[in-house]
């Protein structure tokens, strides 16, 4: 299974990840040479097994509803590329 | 000091034959001295000093645990507060860590002392440390090989003697690889076992922090502070911790061993193999009994792997988008700019791969037959181990193809990169604990010896472990120029 | 051509709970921006999600009133996309193992009784907000909001009308609220509501491309809005265009929908299993505490009222769509021994006008249940007539005294003395002969003026019923 430059470029964009140019190539044929690798995975027929996401069978352990955490703002504030009187600030988002 | 053992440091610290202070400044010394290997991308100092005048006081006091006043390092994906916490990465070389990974504390409260953080592979992608935006690590072996990765610092730190021991992270190989590579002993925990709060998340399903020493005595000590529930993460297993350290003597009369088919194949190069033979036959001398068992769907574990953790480190990574902490491009347009250059700028080649990889097996149209593919395979390989660990105690294989390759070697080629983890990943996939430990050494470089057991019997591997470092001596070797 | 209109909503309500959905931060409305996001709100490197006992407990709630499947196991999956008010890029949501499964609301629309059904209801994290007031031309980000629980409730496009959309909203809101597991309040926006709308013609099976508009947040918005959508897609089709499947914003001041740029493009959501949590097991001993704890729910009660008071379809429905309103006219009924027909009138008339007058809730109302039985009571023991009481009801209204009290001071009490009753109805048959000999050659109307004349003359207070039988007799002669 091959892919093309242009899937790289689609790819990067729902990654949001900025790719230079001359590095799509090298990507296409990375991920070329990768996917190739995966096709391995249809040879084995799984059609009744389930998938796996986890390690070990283990369910859900449930927290009881209290405040455990105060206002650390400033801290949290002051490794913010970019904050002003407690917001964080990005680009204008434009609905 | 550097030579001893993390049980003669702390009965040196007790008698008084050493201050904390003079033992955290002889590593200190040291890291400086070989700083050219780059094992530690921040060192501490002043922390550290802190943190020894504080456990030498706590000596005096006599309220002492194992790890009191013993100088260790963090791989630098552990949170660590008020200190930078980079995951190796440009996207976080800013990053002062706002709070303390679970792991970190629990260090805090036994008083160890804190020198710094070690390098690793960029978000611990990767098998030689390369990948790293802080440069390669040097293997104190040869310095011109890799240590391994992606706890690459951890394992060059803990061979070259430049920390007492060190913490890892293990998702595909990273703690057991490195330490083969670097002549040390690593163990994987099961999964579970040690929280992941605070460590920086690659692939949640497959990471699990566990120790890097000398031998697995050291190792069931470091196990002892890290293992044990965490209720923040919901993975954590609600499970007593037993003592690592009681059963190490236990004898091996009786032990079941399962070598693979799968693993001892003609493709593992045949001093690999002799290396292998010389040490089962060590635990044939012990009493154990081998015999061969079948993992038909290892094979596939490396595609499985590559599908699901690149899947999960794809999410994983969205939340370093230049808004709330890490690096941010400079003057972005738009929104849209912000983004797509604060993270094409922030992250290397190899993390950007990987999270184009996990993108692409999400989206719609290829989720069914990479993804959920991948976890179904995923259930073959774990019932593989299951299978085998009815019939053995535990399995033993190689850790890794070949001992360190050289720096450069592998790097450009991607794929033949991650077929260097064909031994290690499928422990992951399974959750099982695993360790490594030296077993000897291959045109001077150290090679390693992988043990499986089933969940939760950490305390038997490490037990399997020391033994076998009681009748040898690979775990003593020191690079030269670190005795 | 005629047209027909599908709608179904999509309806997200914020659970009250203390704390939020995967930390243990304050979901409390209106701090401070970001002095309610922790770490693992913020999505820092490292952090991860455990999640609240109680979200998982009030989505079963709901899931129970609305009678659907209660889902034994539920997984919790990333939804994966980029926004600056969605810290880590993804947000935990459920997709494939939703908590709750198919279920169904009634609605009553022009007096008739429609089944809306209910696809799912799953729970996920809300997100920040984007505070666009202008900082150097920069957008805020306040992350307080992040993280608090939400149940999205899916409805199958079984609407046909703005005005039976705005009924499933009403009752949806009305039930989250009987339920206590919102607290409806859409100015805050703890519920809030999404549409889909499409048009087809009259009889076509399928359906046309529908377009969703997001975020209406009042009853009076959503039949605007869900209106203005219709006439703008009948519109376009009719001059040859055709519906795009998109989002739209609904603008209430210019009272239009525009395409919404942020959403333009077409979203690969990626969703997989989060593996920070794992899947949510609902075992029968969880469900079967929550059911004995459940309150009645609205369609039981309305039954029960039905059967055990008497009570008539309308009173029953009034009484039974706010839990503090069933809650006052039972204890009402309780304190007061009166007829419970009776009481029922009170609240739903005089009381519930009075209410809705002075814009208060049934919990704020100035009189108290007590109050109201102590008044119920001297109606049913004859001290006070119906129209008294309505007096003696303003005064209750009006000050903090007791019935019984308002009754002493007034002198309020209904005259039973038969001695007392009878000298006056004496007094007046001597001074109307006249009406008294039309009464007595058959003209029965002229009855009515002499009970008038009667009262008239107690000032009300006398005994209807003993004034009329009374009476009866004197004119017989």
């Amino acid at each position: 299974m091959s892919l093309t430059a242009n899937d790289v470029t689609q790819i990067a964009h729902l990654a949001r990840l900025g790719i230079d140019k001359q590095d799509i190539d090298s990507y296409t044929k990375d991920l070329s040479g990768i996917l190739d690798l995966m096709t391995q995975m249809s040879e084995l027929n799984t059609d009744n097994v389930d998938p796996m996401a986890h390690p070990m069978d283990q369910v859900q352990r449930l927290r009881v509803d209290t405040i455990s955490e105060q206002n650390n703002r400033e801290k949290f504030m002051s490794i913010a590329p970019q904050a002003e009187a407690g917001l964080y600030l990005v680009p204008k988002v434009i609905e | 000091m550097h030579t001893k053992s993390l049980t003669e440091l702390a009965h040196g610290l007790r008698s008084g034959d050493f201050s904390s202070v003079e033992l955290t400044q002889h590593f200190l010394n040291r890291i400086k001295k070989h700083q050219d290997l780059n094992a530690y991308i921040t060192v501490t100092e002043e922390i550290a000093i802190q943190n020894a005048m504080a456990a030498d006081a706590r000596l005096t006091r006599g309220q002492v645990e194992p790890l009191t006043g013993i100088p260790i390092a963090q791989k630098d994906i552990f949170c660590t507060l008020d200190i930078k916490t980079s995951c190796g990465s440009k996207m976080l070389d800013n990053f002062i860590a706002p709070y303390n990974a679970t792991v970190v504390e629990k260090f805090n409260q036994a008083g160890a002392v804190h020198l710094g953080k070690l390098n690793m592979d960029e978000f611990a992608m990767g098998s030689s440390n390369e990948t790293s935006y802080y440069g390669a690590v040097k293997n104190p072996w040869n310095i011109n090989t890799v240590p391994g990765g992606s706890s690459g610092g951890s394992g060059a730190a803990v061979s070259a003697r430049l920390a007492a021991c060190a913490t890892g992270t293990d998702t595909g190989g990273s703690i057991r690889q490195p330490a083969a590579h670097c002549g040390i002993t690593g163990l994987k925990p099961t999964y579970g076992r040690v929280s992941r709060y605070g460590m920086i998340a690659y692939a949640s399903s497959l990471d699990q922090g566990g120790p890097m020493a000398r031998s697995a005595e050291d190792a069931a000590i470091l196990l002892q502070t890290m293992a044990g529930f965490d209720p923040k993460d919901s993975t954590s297993v609600d499970l007593s911790v037993p003592n690592y350290s009681e059963g190490l003597n236990n004898s091996l009369a009786g032990l079941r061993i399962g070598l693979p088919k799968e693993f001892f194949s003609n493709d593992l190069n045949s001093d690999m193999a002799a290396k292998l033979e010389t040490a089962i036959n060590e635990y044939r001398k012990l009493g154990a009994e081998v015999k061969e068992v079948s993992m038909p769907n290892l094979r596939l574990a490396i595609p499985a792997y590559y599908v699901i953790a690149p899947a999960e480190c794809s999410a994983n990574l969205s939340r370093f988008d230049g808004v709330r902490f890490g690096y941010r491009c400079e003057n972005p347009v738009d929104l849209s700019d912000l983004y797509t250059r604060s993270r094409g700028e922030g992250f290397g080649k190899e993390v950007k791969r990987r999270i184009l990889m996990g993108t692409y097996a999400l989206s719609t149209g290829y989720y069914d037959a990479y993804y959920v593919k991948a976890q179904k395979i995923r259930r073959l390989i774990s019932d593989d181990f299951k299978n085998a660990l009815t019939e053995v105690d535990v399995i033993m294989g190689p850790v890794t193809p070949t001992p360190a390759f050289g720096i450069g070697e592998k790097i450009a080629d991607p794929i033949e990169m991650y077929l260097s983890d064909i031994y290690t990943i499928a422990i992951n996939l399974a959750g099982l604990p695993a360790l490594s430990i030296p077993a000897g050494f291959i045109n001077d470089l150290p090679v390693g010896l992988q043990i499986i057991g089933n969940y939760f019997t950490e305390d038997r591997l490490l037990n399997i472990a020391h033994q076998y470092q009681q009748v040898t001596d690979w775990h003593q070797h020191t690079p030269k120029g670190f005795e | 051509m005629e047209w027909e209109t599908i709608i179904g909503l999509e309806i997200h309500t914020q659970l009250a709970t203390q704390s939020k959905i995967f930390s243990g931060a304050s979901t409390a409305y209106g701090a401070e921006p970001n002095t309610q996001a922790c770490a693992v709100d913020l999505g820092l490197p490292g952090v991860l999600p455990v999640l609240n006992e109680e979200a998982v407990r009030l989505a079963v709630i709901f899931g129970m009133a609305i009678e659907a499947n209660i889902a034994p196991y539920s997984v919790f999956a990333r939804k994966n996309y980029f926004y600056p008010d969605l810290p880590k890029g993804y947000q935990i949501s459920q997709m494939d193992h939703p908590i709750v499964g198919v279920g169904h609301l009634d609605i009553e629309v022009d007096g008739e009784t429609k089944r809306i059904g209910i696809t799912r209801a799953h729970l996920e994290e809300d997100a920040g907000k984007s505070l666009h007031e202008s900082f150097h031309g920069l957008t805020g980000i306040d992350l307080n909001r992040a993280g608090t629980p939400l149940l999205e409730i899916v409805s199958e496009p079984d609407m046909r009308s703005a005005k039976e959309a705005v009924a499933y909203m009403r009752k949806l809101h009305e039930l989250v609220r009987y339920l206590g597991i919102c607290d409806g309040n859409m100015q805050e926006g703890s519920f809030r509501c999404d549409a889909n709308v499409s048009v087809r013609p009259k009889g076509q099976k399928e359906f046309g491309t529908r377009a969703e508009i997001k975020n209406i947040n009042s009853f009076k918005f959503v039949e605007k809005a869900i209106n203005h959508e219709i006439e703008r897609q009948i519109e376009l089709i009719e001059n040859g265009g055709k519906v795009v499947q998109e989002t739209r914003l609904y603008d209430s001041v210019k009272d239009e929908t525009r395409s919404m740029r942020s959403k333009e493009e077409a979203n690969d959501y990626r969703y997989f299993p989060d593996p920070d949590l794992l899947p949510v097991l609902i075992d029968e001993a969880f469900k079967s505490q929550i059911k004995a704890n459940l309150p009645e729910l609205p369609q039981a009660k309305k039954l029960r009222f039905k059967t055990d008071y008497q009570l008539d379809e309308e009173s029953a429905t009034i009484l039974t769509t706010s839990r503090p309103l069933a809650d006052y006219f039972e204890a009402t009924l309780k304190t007061a021994t009166s007829e419970p027909k009776l009481c029922a009138n009170w609240i739903t008339g005089d009381l519930s006008a009075a209410l809705n007058k002075a814009g208060l809730e049934i919990t704020d109302s100035p009189i108290s249940y007590e109050r109201l039985a102590g008044l119920l009571a001297r109606i049913s023991d004859n001290t006070i007539s119906g129209k008294i009481a309505k007096q003696v009801f303003e005064e209750l209204w009006q000050s903090t005294a007791t019935a019984d009290e308002i009754i002493a001071e007034k002198g309020l009490k209904q005259i039973t003395d038969t001695g007392a009753i009878e000298s006056i109805i004496d007094k007046i048959i001597a001074d109307n002969q006249g009406q008294v000999e039309q009464y007595r050659s058959g003209k029965d109307k002229v009855f009515a003026f002499f009970v008038g004349q009667v009262m008239k003359e107690m000032k009300g207070k006398a005994n209807p019923a003993e004034v009329n039988k009374l009476l009866k007799a004197k004119l017989q002669g």
